[in-house]
Order: C-alpha cells, then sequence, then structure tokens
C-alpha cells in the first residue's frame, strides 16, 4: 500500500443528533407532520473528508445532465442521492468513479477530489479501486461464488496470488456482506444460480473485497424482494464506520432508513443537501417538501 | 372418439397436425439422407479399411505408387490391389490444418478483441464489412493468390540453394509446401473465427464488463478475464467452423502444398521441412476424383472420405462436449 | 450504439503504467495483430482489384471460353460466369424451401424432442462437412440409373454429372445457414406475438405463415445471401459434379433441360483451369475470373448489410 495524505478528521459540527430520536421506530415528526419509519443504526462519531464535488457538470453531447453540483462525500456517513428519475443522481453516482467515461458523449466540468487529489488527474483504473460501485441490477459473473470475489483481488493484484492466499480475504469480504454463514458450503457454487438478494450482497462483497475507501451505490434495492431490501440495509447501516456510502434511491423510506445526509436532487441541479434528520424533517425548499411530502404524507 | 364427435369438428387442429407432421416428414428425410451418406460411405470405404487394418492409418511405400497400384488393378480386371498407407496424407492434413488453425486461433483472438473494445471507431466501422467479406471469399481464390504469389516467393527468396540441394535426393522444393498451405489457411480461416468471435465478444452483457471496471481492473483484463471467458462459447463455435473448412479444403490445398503425397519430415531440420511439399486428405480426393470407375480405387477414396467425415463429426462433437461444463455456471443460457 | 465501453477511457489516460507486464504486451499484442490484419486485409483487397482492373475487359464477359494456343485466342467466361448463376439459382431453389422448413419445424414443432436434438446437430455438423466427400458421394448416388435422367449418359453408362447433379449436393452446402439464420429470426420473434395470433384463433401454421415467416424474411433472406456465397465459392463439387468442361455441353437439343441435364463449369472452375494446375494455366484469366466473383460475393455482403439493417429499422417489438 502506498503512503497517503492522512485526511482530514473533522468532528461532526454540522450534525445535529437528535433529540428524541425518531430510532424508536414510531415516532411521529412534529414539524412535518410526517409518519417516519425506523432509522437503522446511528452515524458514526467521527466522520473523514473523503471525497469533494466541486461545481460538477456533466452533458451527454448537447443534453446536460448534471448541473453544478457541490457536496462533501465523508466516511463514517451514508450519503443518499434523492430525485425523480431522470434527475442526474446516477450520472452524479458515475461520475465519482468516472465511469461516465464509458458513455460516448459524455463530457464533464468541474471538479472532484479524493483525499484531495483531483480524480481526473489519476488513473482511472487506480481510482476505481479505491471507489467501487455496486450496480442497481446484479451482475455477479459467470464464476462461482468464490471466485466473484477472488476475481477482484486477484485481477488487482500485482502478480496472480493462489487460491490459498486470497481465502482469508475472500471469506472477510463476504463476512462483511453478511453471505459467508449462508454460503459457507457452497461457495463453488454458480453465482448466477443465487437469489437475486444474495446476488447483490456478493456483487456488495465484490465491491468490498479490495477495501475501498468509497462505496457507490446504484439503487442496490430496486430489483430485490422486500427481506432482501431489508437485508442490504442493514449490511449499509454497518458499513458506514469503514468506507464512505453513496447510495442512490428512489424510495425514500430507505433513503431515510440508511442515509445520514441526503442530497435532493431535480432535472440535474442540486436543489437541498443536508443531514437526513433535517431534509425530512423540515426541508428549506418547497420542491424537496412536495417531493418528500409525496413520499410520506 | 364420440367426444369428438360432440364437438365441432376440428378442422383448424388437423391442419396444424398435417402441416407439422409433414414439415418432420421432411426434416425426417434430410436425416435419413445425412445417416445415408455416412453409412454409405462408411460402407464403401469399408474394403480399403478390411484390407489394410491398422495399417491404412500407418506409413509406408510412396502412396502416390500405391494409388497408381490400386487404379490398375481396378483396370485390367486383375485382382484388385488395396494396398494403401495413408500417413503422410494425414500427416500433411494435420500438420497444415494444426498450423493454420492455432496460429488462426490466437491472432484472431487478439484481432476480435481490438476489432470490439479496442480500436478507434473509425477504423472499427472501416474493418466490419471487411472481415465478412474475406470471410466469404471463395476459397480458390485464395488458392490463386497462393500459388501464383505466394509460392513463387517462398520458392524463389525464402529456400536457399543448399537447402534445396539438401534434400534434392527424396524431393523437390519448388516452394508449394507446408509453409505455404499454412500461411494461406490461415489467412483464409482467421476472417472467419474473426466474425464469429467478435459476435460473441459483442454480445457479451454490458453490466459484466461495466462492474468489472468499477471494481478497479484495468480494461484490458476487464475484457480478458470477464468478455472472452463469457464469449468462450463463441470462441469454440468459431473455432469448430474453421477447423472444419480447413479440414475439408481441397483444391486451395492441392494448389499451394504442392500435391505431392509426402510426409513433411521434421528431421530435416527446422526451417527445411516446412518447405517440403505434402498433400491432404481431402486434396487427394479431388485428385484422383475421376478415376472411380477402378472399384479399388473407388473404395479407397471412400476410405479418406470416410475418415474426414469421422473427423468431422468429432470435432463437432469436442465443439459440443467443451462447452457443456459452461452450462453450469451460466455462460451458455 | 457500440458495446466498446473500455475504449474512450483510454483517452483521457496515460493508462497502462500502472498495468500487469503482461496486460501491457497483451493490449501491445492485440493493436499489433489488429494493424497486421488491417495491412493485410488491405493487402489482399487492393491485390485483387489491381489485378482486376489490370486484366478484366468487356470482351471476357461475353465471350466463351475456346481453346486456343495464344492468350489472345482463348477467349472470356460467359459460359462460366453464367454457370454461375445457374447452379447459384438451382441449389438455392433447393435449399431455400426445405432450409426455411426445417427451421419452421425446429423452432415452431421441434417433438419429438430426440429427434429435434438430432436434427440441430446434425445441421450443425452439415456446415462443417467437408464439400469434396458431398462431391463423392454424390457422383456415385447420380451414377444410380435409376437418376440416369437427371445426367448425361453414353453409351448406356450414367456418368453422373450434370448441373442437376452439381445443384442437388450444392444445396446442401448452402442448406445450414438457411436454416440456422431463418432459425434465428423466428426465435427472435418474442412469444406475445404468437400468442396474440392463437388467440384470434389462427392456427399454428396460419401463425407460421402470415405472422411468423414474414417477421423473419430479413433473417431468411441474410441466411440464403450467405448460403448462396457459400454455393457459388465451392469448387470442390462444381469439378467433380458438373464436369469442369469450359462450356455448357447439353446432354441433348432439348432447350433448357438438355443444358441443364448436361455439363459445363462456374467462374471457380475456370478460375482452377487456368491456374498452374490446370490446363489453361493463364493467370490473367484467373485473376480476371476471381475479381468478377469477388465482386458478386461483395454484393451479395453489401445485399445482406442492407437487409440487416432495414429490418432493424422496420422491426420494433414493444
Amino acid at each position: 500500500m502506498e503512503l497517503r495524505k492522512p485526511p482530514p478528521v473533522r468532528r461532526l459540527t454540522g450534525y445535529e443528533v437528535p433529540s428524541s430520536p425518531p430510532s424508536n421506530g414510531n415516532g411521529l415528526h412534529a414539524a412535518a407532520g410526517f409518519r417516519l419509519p425506523a432509522r437503522l443504526g446511528a452515524p458514526s462519531m467521527v466522520a473523514i473528508d473523503r471525497m469533494q464535488v466541486e461545481e460538477l457538470s456533466v452533458s451527454y453531447g448537447h443534453k446536460p445532465a448534471v448541473q453544478s453540483v457541490s457536496l462533501p462525500i465523508r466516511q463514517g456517513e451514508v450519503l443518499a442521492l434523492i430525485g425523480p428519475s431522470g434527475c442526474g443522481k446516477t450520472t452524479l453516482l458515475r461520475s465519482l468513479n468516472r465511469l461516465t467515461e464509458l458513455t460516448r458523449g459524455a463530457s464533464l466540468r468541474g471538479r472532484i477530489t479524493l483525499d484531495d487529489v483531483d480524480v481526473a488527474h489519476m488513473d482511472a483504473t487506480a481510482l476505481r479501486r479505491r471507489v467501487t460501485m455496486v450496480f442497481q441490477q446484479p451482475n455477479p459473473f459467470p464464476m462461482s461464488v468464490f471466485d466473484n470475489v477472488a476475481y477482484v483481488l486477484r485481477e488487482q493484484a500485482s502478480r496472480r496470488p493462489r487460491r490459498a492466499a486470497v481465502q482469508g480475504a475472500v471469506h472477510e469480504a463476504l463476512a462483511r456482506a453478511g453471505l459467508l454463514d449462508e454460503m459457507a458450503g457452497s461457495l463453488d457454487h454458480p453465482a448466477l444460480r443465487l437469489s437475486g438478494g444474495q446476488q447483490q450482497r456478493l456483487c456488495i462483497a465484490r465491491a468490498l473485497a479490495a477495501n475501498p475507501q468509497v462505496l457507490l451505490l446504484d439503487e442496490p434495492c430496486s430489483a430485490l424482494d422486500p427481506v432482501s431490501t431489508r437485508l442490504i440495509e442493514e449490511l449499509i447501516a454497518k458499513l458506514r464506520e469503514d468506507v464512505a456510502v453513496v447510495i442512490v434511491t428512489h424510495n425514500l423510506q430507505q433513503a431515510y432508513r440508511v442515509a445520514d445526509y441526503v442530497a435532493f436532487m431535480y432535472l440535474g441541479e442540486l436543489v437541498e443537501y443536508g443531514s437526513a434528520h433535517k431534509m425530512f424533517g423540515s426541508p428549506r425548499e418547497q420542491r424537496t417538501k412536495e417531493y418528500i411530502g409525496g413520499a410520506f404524507g | 372418439m364420440d367426444e369428438d364427435d360432440l364437438l365441432e369438428p376440428d378442422r383448424s387442429t388437423a391442419q396444424d397436425r398435417r402441416a407439422e407432421l409433414s414439415l418432420g416428414a421432411l426434416v425426417f428425410a434430410v436425416l435419413a439422407l445425412l445417416l445415408a451418406m455416412f453409412a454409405f460411405v462408411l460402407h464403401e470405404g469399408w474394403p480399403s479399411f478390411a484390407h489394410n487394418g491398422l495399417g491404412w492409418f500407418g506409413g509406408g511405400g510412396s502412396v502416390d505408387q500405391q494409388i497408381q497400384a490400386i487404379f490398375t488393378s481396378g483396370d485390367l480386371k486383375t485382382t484388385p490391389v488395396y494396398t494403401f498407407h495413408a500417413w503422410p496424407l494425414i500427416w500433411g492434413t494435420i500438420l497444415i490444418t494444426a498450423g493454420a488453425v492455432v496460429i488462426a486461433f490466437v491472432s484472431s483472438l487478439f484481432v476480435a478483441v481490438f476489432l470490439v473494445e479496442f480500436s478507434p471507431e473509425w477504423l472499427r466501422r472501416m474493418l466490419d464489412p471487411v472481415v465478412r467479406l474475406l470471410a466469404s471469399v471463395p476459397s480458390i481464390v485464395y488458392g490463386l493468390a497462393g500459388v501464383l504469389v505466394i509460392v513463387p516467393l517462398i520458392g524463389n527468396h525464402l529456400i536457399t540453394e543448399t537447402e534445396k540441394a539438401s534434400v534434392t535426393p527424396a524431393i523437390q522444393l519448388s516452394g508449394a509446401s507446408v509453409l505455404a498451405a499454412v500461411l494461406i489457411l490461415t489467412v483464409m480461416i482467421a476472417p472467419i473465427m474473426i466474425a464469429v468471435f467478435a459476435d460473441g465478444l459483442r454480445a457479451v452483457p454490458r453490466g459484466w464488463l461495466e462492474g468489472s471496471l468499477a471494481l478497479g481492473i484495468n480494461p484490458w483484463r476487464t475484457f480478458w478475464k470477464v468478455g472472452v471467458r463469457t464469449a468462450r462459447p463463441a470462441l469454440i463455435a468459431g473455432t469448430v467452423l474453421a477447423t472444419a473448412r480447413a479440414l475439408g479444403e481441397a483444391i486451395m490445398l492441392s494448389l499451394v502444398s504442392g500435391g505431392v503425397p509426402f510426409a513433411p519430415n521434421p528431421a530435416d531440420g527446422f526451417p527445411i521441412f516446412l518447405f517440403e511439399p505434402t498433400q491432404t486428405l481431402a486434396a487427394t480426393i479431388i485428385r484422383n476424383g475421376d478415376q472411380l470407375d477402378s472399384p479399388p480405387m473407388k473404395h479407397t477414396l471412400y476410405a479418406i472420405a470416410a475418415v474426414l467425415l469421422f473427423s468431422a463429426a468429432m470435432l463437432s462433437l469436442i465443439g459440443w462436449a467443451a462447452k457443456q461444463p459452461m452450462r453450469r455456471y451460466g455462460v451458455v443460457a | 450504439m457500440s458495446t466498446a465501453i473500455t475504449a474512450s477511457a483510454r483517452r483521457h489516460e496515460r493508462p497502462t503504467a500502472s498495468w500487469r507486464l503482461t496486460d501491457r504486451l497483451g493490449l501491445g499484442l492485440a493493436w499489433l495483430l489488429g494493424l497486421l490484419f488491417c495491412a493485410i486485409a488491405g493487402a489482399i483487397v487492393v491485390f485483387f482489384l489491381i489485378e482486376g482492373v489490370r486484366y478484366l475487359r468487356p470482351a471476357l464477359l461475353v465471350t466463351n471460353p475456346v481453346a486456343g494456343v495464344s492468350q489472345g485466342e482463348t477467349g472470356g467466361f460467359l459460359d462460366p460466369l453464367l454457370g454461375t448463376v445457374i447452379i447459384g439459382a438451382m441449389a438455392m431453389a433447393i435449399a431455400i424451401p426445405v432450409g426455411v422448413a426445417i427451421a419452421v419445424w425446429l423452432s415452431e414443432f421441434g417433438r419429438p424432442t430426440l429427434m429435434a436434438r438430432v436434427a440441430e446437430s446434425a445441421i450443425e455438423m452439415m456446415a462443417g462437412e467437408p464439400a469434396v466427400v458431398l462431391a463423392l458421394f454424390g457422383l456415385t448416388l447420380f451414377e444410380l440409373p435409376a437418376l440416369g435422367f437427371l445426367s448425361q449418359t453414353s453409351h448406356g453408362v450414367v456418368l453422373g454429372q450434370s448441373f442437376f447433379a452439381a445443384a442437388a449436393l450444392l444445396s446442401l452446402v448452402g442448406l445450414p445457414l438457411v436454416v440456422a439464420s431463418t432459425r434465428e429470426g423466428l426465435q427472435a420473434i418474442p412469444a406475445h406475438v404468437r400468442e396474440a395470433s392463437y388467440a384470434l384463433g389462427k392456427t399454428k401454421i396460419a401463425t407460421t405463415r402470415r405472422v411468423l415467416l414474414p417477421a423473419a424474411r430479413p433473417s431468411v433472406i441474410t441466411g440464403s445471401m450467405l448460403g448462396l456465397g457459400r454455393v457459388i465459392g465451392d469448387t470442390a463439387i462444381v469439378l467433380l459434379l458438373l464436369g469442369g468442361t469450359l462450356t455448357f455441353q447439353p446432354a441433348n437439343s432439348t432447350p433448357v433441360l438438355g443444358v441443364l441435364r448436361g455439363t459445363g463449369d462456374t467462374l471457380t472452375g475456370y478460375m482452377y483451369y487456368n491456374s498452374p494446375a490446370g490446363d489453361g494455366n493463364s493467370h490473367s484469366k484467373a485473376y480476371a475470373a476471381a475479381f468478377v466473383l469477388m465482386l458478386i460475393v461483395l454484393a451479395l455482403n453489401l445485399g445482406v448489410d442492407v437487409v440487416v439493417r432495414r429490418s432493424r429499422r422496420a422491426v420494433r417489438w414493444s
């Protein structure tokens, strides 16, 4: 591992810990009058600045998709990007590890930094090792469960390691994704035979295998049943200590359950950004109010 | 029957049944024809195998003289002669086919990967139709270019006089050689492979490739480990198809390989044995195809045909078997 | 949309510095072989273009081959050209209906399953069958006295060589391509289209005829053109079963049937005749014929392109 400049550690000042946290499950929020669902876990007390998005604009040809968005991404917190379909939240997510470059005609302005280094100056492959992504549609490779996770370790390494050498790391990654116990006897089974929820958790395990600093999740639960969704949300809540998590979701309840910070996007613009507590409790903007109200009202 | 009478006479299902039966009968007829061909070829070739036993596949003597003796024995109404040792032909076929398939496979794989994933867009647009054109150019056209351009080139510039002298009593080095055959055959089958490989690589789900890139695997590894791996069925299909073409190629190879039933001898030294001429099994059939009125000749040619047919069948069986383990991991739907 | 998803990423970075050596070598090799292929492909195309333009004269297309001593006296290749057209048309006249029927049975009926599987692999195997073996088989088959009416006879002996005989065997060369393409086209039609037709009370066969086959027509045409390309490119069957007599040698004086029962030649056979291995051995004539043959193949390929592009624009199953 190369030495990196230690990231700035920041006390959580902007985050008001709710005096009566609605985590008891049936708290009726006074200000908004919404019935809010239970939250999962508590935010970490220490947040580390990982990425900084500054005045980012992305367009496909002449069609703007994201317009001058700025926001921070911190380890210790889960950031949820919400907004109606086509509002640019997935584009924003994909530009964080430069996957937008794979789309022909996509152009990008503004700056994204990872630990104070402009990602545009980094090698894309190196960037994507530190900022990994899980997609909406579970996409395990047509290999065994073990090989799916080992793939990352093997192919990232400068020399292909033996099975025994990666075994520990594979098990650890599967354990972090809560899959190890379920999969214990069937690591050599084809990954495509797993259920949708297991496939998606395998994808998360795969994304965690190489210890990234940022994990991007693009609507990870939209193709899944409620039970699998629940499992993945619990997993996300647990992960926030070790990795900065950014999740795109169209499910506001999910955003509320897992996120510490929420960014609401509309037509490519960042309308409002704030703590989940504030965004769902007393949003500043009318548009946010209307969008969130539509879900909880 | 009684129940049927209660209902209205169902003409539509009767129509369907008739159609199914007649289509099925046609398919059955084609299958029967193929089977009959198989049986017939084997039956006609049997006397040659029966007389020579396993020696048929072995070496010994000059194939040319044997063929001459077989042919004339049929003509003179004497005891038919069957002695035939096909090893030079088999060895020539193996050498040329294997050489061309191996070279073509490796280069086609890289070219297909380049074409699908790493080439600039304008080049790709230009090359796609060219690949398909080259894949459908008749083999005789390649043979013509080979015999008029490549063979003299090898004969006049690549082979030295000392090399020619070193094998002089046994064989003449004119340029028509294993090397020329392998080169031309490679050029002929590579576009077929590239076309099939590229189709397979293009069909690899984008999600897998993006998923791998998003995990920080570099583009080459991603395409090699996920793309090429996923496209393995297409690689097998293309290779089987191209190998079958190579195996069955007769005219073109008889033009450029010299048409001398000689077994190139690796003991003659590395470059020299590639310069030696040979003849393939398929080319032997075409060269002697006008001698079927001599019964022993006919049986001998059918025996060669049976070997070719059997190899083609084995090839498609191997291709099928090679795809089986991939089903388990979902590579093949 | 192109599927090249890693290509554009390359532009922004000096990428390979951090890669494994094998990866860098692999990428380099891909570029090298890709460019080498471009060079070889370009050389082949340019070579035949130059030789073709140099040797092809309009007179060659309208005169018949004659035996002669010097280049100027041996005539052109009118009959072989016509032979290619005739043999292609006859072979496809058999291969297309039979191929479509087999494809329909495989994709729409396919019972009993065992027979379907056997048929599937048999057709696949047929594509890999050596043409010489077919030719040898055909020669024996058409020598049967019972099939003598299809070919020439001399003194009561059936020779087994004729346009009928060659076309029959060549149809087996084109057949697998027609079957494969048609079947692919039929299977690409979503189930709801069939169900919609059945729901209207149409029979299976009526659905196939009125709905499925028209929808799969581009695939049928594509397969037929590819099959035709194979058929007219074949030499082995032509030499053994068509006789390889440079001009038409009608079996008798009956206008059309006489020619079809007689022997003849195609462009491929003519090329073989004019190659160093043949009796003509005139490479200028061979190159001219090769050029014409390549133009025909090119036209077929462009035809496939047009059909595929049109069908992509026209058919949208939503």
